[in-house]
């Protein structure tokens, strides 16, 4: 198995893009990604393309071929396969891109996301997310997405003592991180009062606890990492990519406030990176709520089991603290076009190990963690990459 | 919220709670496995029916919900231990201030939605505290 | 061959209103709680209906002597509040109290008046050992139209009856029935509220059927008021019930345990079954129970009951009516109208 490295990376503003379809999004994010590596579309092998629910949001499955026909791929007749794990779309679309890669079938592979979600109401869009849980045992019994992360919540509260204010500070902290990124749906400061007062979702979470609706799409080019130098000057090498499953309905896990998938997960990660927490600089978590990322940095193993409340409030992961999380403003306000925030992270990641990250830099960032969901944690997917 | 033969198909679960038991790991299934993880092919897989009793691990308050659920806001969500094991998510009918972590809970047969005004009304199974109630 | 019940049980909702409140939305007078003798009504909760408090009692009677689901071969519910006007409640009741395939089922509407008949089909299939079991269930989640009369008493609630020939808990001696053509009160298919004659319900509708049946049965069972020690007869409110037994010679002290209206208002195809499950509540062994119905359209079944031993054994073990009616929640206007489904939504 060879090594991969991304040579190209781009991402579309994420928000509510009225004025652009499904179809907009990913060209706009293709070329981008393209462009940025220097590849024709003659040299390129295959397209991952993450997408949870096209025939939910937009009547339209088949986004496989509908990416490759829209990217002027298709009279090239490059293989498209689109991939779902729900919220988790993104990342395992990268992950295959990368094994296409790493096993030598395929040279250079663009792993993509996308998500249209606002062209359908609240209501509708609330339902498509629910089918990312368990539909006969869960949603049939009136639970939304937010509550099973409520409960997560509620339970996380009651065993470790982790507060309200302390959910609300992982929103407060993403809110600053998205302020500095010209891509993020939010930019704009919000205060802990401010989500405390945010109207009640599934107690205890609120508005302001919970990632909203977004477009968006973003998109990678990979290639062999001994082929990368002829791409890109600042080729980003993969060191890692991990899967793993976990029960889909929540109340079959072996622990509520742990999702089981990330912690594998991150566990087979590092032992092929050969790394441990303490050696990532950086990490992209899944903060589809606030609760999630207190979870997450528990599960990667970056603070201990129960601690991981504290972390935001005492500036632990902020920018310039020992372990910055969500620089980019996680999902919570760069917005979470479902399919596409796999790829976002990673693009993240190019941009801060490459110094591109402006405002946000992580000063002498060198290693990265992208951390992926789906559901509330039926599937993970953990990338570490470097310089 | 559910098609007609989906929700016909697990009508003895939903009513009467009925799951399923490996006899040869002794361990419970609600909502029903085919399955058993432990066990996988050697399993020994029966029909049991639950009693229904049981505590409250965790919950919520749902205000916001889908469009199946929208009228019924604000209402309880919970993960529920039944008495022989397994967990199962269900609503539990009391005020969001009255549900705690460790309550004790019942089932009640209750409407959990309906079709619009022509489709069908899917019926099942939600909680109760079992303090104070008859 | 006896038959009669061998188990019964009932299901009220814990949600009340009262006269008062009624009275204070629409400006009517302060006193509609005396002049009804009904103080508080029940009101189902909003995911309740007629087959929901069904199942709640046929569950409670299926408890109360442990009765084998299995042995039941027919189904018969009585309600005027359907959720389906075409697919029974009664499927969904036995599938919820686990019976077995091999029954027959059919829904009933006669008013406030179908879970008699109920009895009385069940009655049938067993003496002709038909069938091994029957259940027979009357429920309502009755609606009053807003600002009427009707809606000071319209409540919910359910009564099931299983009927069998052995290890009776109450024999059912005889029953006579008095059935004419009176339009005295009616709910067209597809409207949502009942019409009624007005005071046209009263002497024409309700006292002649139960008048008729009740004296019917006695002449057919040779009996006077005097042989009974209970008497239950249908309840639309406090007053109707009062007046009728005076009128047939029973005593204000018979038909008091019977007497649950004044605070549970009428429910309805429940109301007379659940009076009469108030009295067996507290009826002793040998005692005897007079029990007439009324269903508007009209008609009376009336039923000549004979308090068997076994009773002692399963009265404890399910709910007893005066258990509903603890732990009461009262609702305002506004609440039990979103309950009802008043609101357009």
């Amino acid at each position: 198995m060879r090594s991969v490295s991304i040579i190209g990376a781009g991402c579309t503003r994420f928000g509510e893009r009225w004025d652009d379809s499904l179809r907009d999004l990913v060209v706009e994010t293709g070329i981008m990604a393209i462009e940025d590596a220097s590849v024709s579309g003659e040299e390129i092998d295959g397209l991952y393309v993450g997408n949870m629910s096209g025939g939910r949001f937009v009547e339209q499955e088949h986004i496989g071929a509908l990416i490759s026909d829209c990217a002027g791929l298709s009279r090239l007749h490059v293989p498209s396969t689109r991939v779902e794990a729900a919220c988790a779309s993104g990342g395992l679309a990268l992950r295959q891109a990368v094994l296409a890669v790493a096993s030598g079938y395929s040279d250079v592979v663009i792993a993509a996301g996308v998500e249209k979600m606002t062209d359908v109401t609240g209501g509708v869009a609330a339902d498509a997310l629910a089918a990312a849980a368990d539909r006969e045992w869960e949603c049939f019994f009136g639970a939304t997405f937010p509550a099973l992360y409520a409960m997560i919540a509620r339970l996380h509260m009651h065993r470790y003592g982790t507060s309200r204010e302390e959910l609300a500070a992982v929103a407060v902290k993403n809110h600053h991180n998205g302020c500095m990124n010209p891509i993020s749906q939010y930019q704009m400061e919000i205060t802990v009062e401010k989500v405390m007062r945010s109207p009640l979702v599934a107690d205890p979470l609120r508005v302001l606890d919970c990632s909203p609706i977004t477009d968006g799409a973003a998109a990678l080019v990979l290639a062999p990492t001994e082929e990368a130098q002829k791409y890109s000057d600042a080729p980003i090498k993969i060191l890692a990519t991990a899967q793993a499953s976990d029960t889909l309905a929540l109340h079959d896990r072996r622990d509520i406030t742990t999702l089981d998938a990330s912690v594998y997960a991150a566990k087979k990660a590092f032992g092929q990176a050969r790394l441990e927490p303490k050696d990532v600089d950086f990490a992209e978590v899944h903060d589809a709520f606030t609760i999630g990322e207190i979870v997450a940095i528990e599960d990667l193993g970056f603070v201990e089991k129960g601690e991981g409340g504290r972390a935001a409030e005492e500036g632990l992961t902020w920018i310039g603290g020992k372990i910055p999380i969500n620089t980019s403003g996680g999902l919570k306000a760069c917005g979470h076009p479902v399919g596409a925030t796999g790829i976002k992270q990673a693009y993240e990641m190019v941009l801060q190990l490459r110094g591109e990250a402006g405002k946000r830099q992580v000063e002498g960032a060198e290693v990265g963690l992208t951390h992926n969901v789906g559901g509330c944690g039926g599937t993970a997917l953990v990338h570490i990459m470097s310089r | 919220m559910s098609t007609v033969p989906r929700f016909w198909r697990h009508i003895p679960q939903r009513y009467n709670l009925v799951g399923t038991h490996c006899s040869k790991c002794d361990e419970y299934y609600y909502p029903p496995r085919t399955i058993c993880p432990n066990c996988r092919r050697n399993a020994k897989m029966e029909d049991h029916k639950f009693k229904g009793n049981g505590t409250v691990v965790t919950y919520t308050t749902i205000y916001n919900a889908t469009d199946d659920f929208k009228r019924q806001t604000p209402y309880n969500l919970a993960i529920i231990e039944l008495l022989e094991g397994p967990r199962l998510t269900g609503q539990v009918i009391c005020s969001p201030s009255e549900i705690e972590i460790g309550m004790k809970v019942k089932p009640v047969f209750r409407i959990l939605g309906k079709e619009g005004d022509r489709g069908i009304i899917y019926y099942g199974t939600k909680f109760v505290p079992v303090e104070g109630s008859i | 061959m006896p038959a009669g019940i061998v188990s019964y049980g009932v299901y009220i909702p814990k949600y009340r209103i009262r006269a008062e409140e009624i009275a204070r939305v629409w400006g009517e007078r302060e006193d509609m709680a005396q002049n009804l003798n009904v103080f508080e009504k029940s009101v189902p909760d909003a995911d309740e209906d007629a087959v929901t408090i069904a199942v709640e009692a046929a569950r409670n009677a299926v408890k109360r002597a442990c009765v084998d689901p299995a042995r039941i071969g027919a189904i018969y519910t009585g309600s005027e509040s359907h959720p389906y006007a075409v697919k029974p409640t009664g499927t969904i009741v036995g599938e919820a109290i686990c019976v077995n395939h091999e029954l027959t089922a059919a829904d009933f509407e006669f008013a406030c008046k179908a879970g008699t008949a109920a009895v009385q089909a069940c009655l049938g299939l067993v003496t002709a050992n038909l069938i091994d079991l029957g259940l027979a269930i009357g429920t309502d989640t009755s609606q009053g139209a807003p600002g009427d009369a009707l809606e000071y008493t319209a409540a919910a609630g359910a009564a099931a009856y299983v009927i069998g020939r052995e290890n009776l808990a109450a024999e059912i001696e005889g029953f006579y029935s008095f059935t004419t053509d009176t339009p005295d009160f009616w709910r067209r298919e597809g409207m949502p509220y009942p019409e009624h004659g007005g005071r046209f319900t009263g002497e024409p509708g309700y006292f002649k059927h139960v008048t008729s049946a009740t004296r019917g049965l006695m002449k057919k069972m040779k009996t006077i008021p005097e042989d009974y020690d209970y008497a239950v007869f249908h309840q639309p409110n406090g007053k109707f019930p009062v007046r009728v037994a005076g009128q047939l010679g029973f005593s204000r002290d018979q038909i008091e345990p019977g007497l649950v209206v004044p605070w549970i208002g009428n429910t309805y195809s429940g109301s007379s079954l659940i009076g009469l499950a108030a009295t067996l509540d507290v009826a002793r062994p040998g005692e005897r129970i007079f029990l007439a119905s009324f269903g508007s359209g009209a008609g009376s079944d009336a039923f000549s009951i004979r308090i068997c031993d076994g009773i002692e054994d399963i009265r404890d073990r399910a709910p007893k009516v005066r258990d509903y009616f603890k732990n009461v929640q009262y609702l305002d206007y506004a609440v039990y109208a979103k309950h009802k489904g008043k609101l357009r939504l």
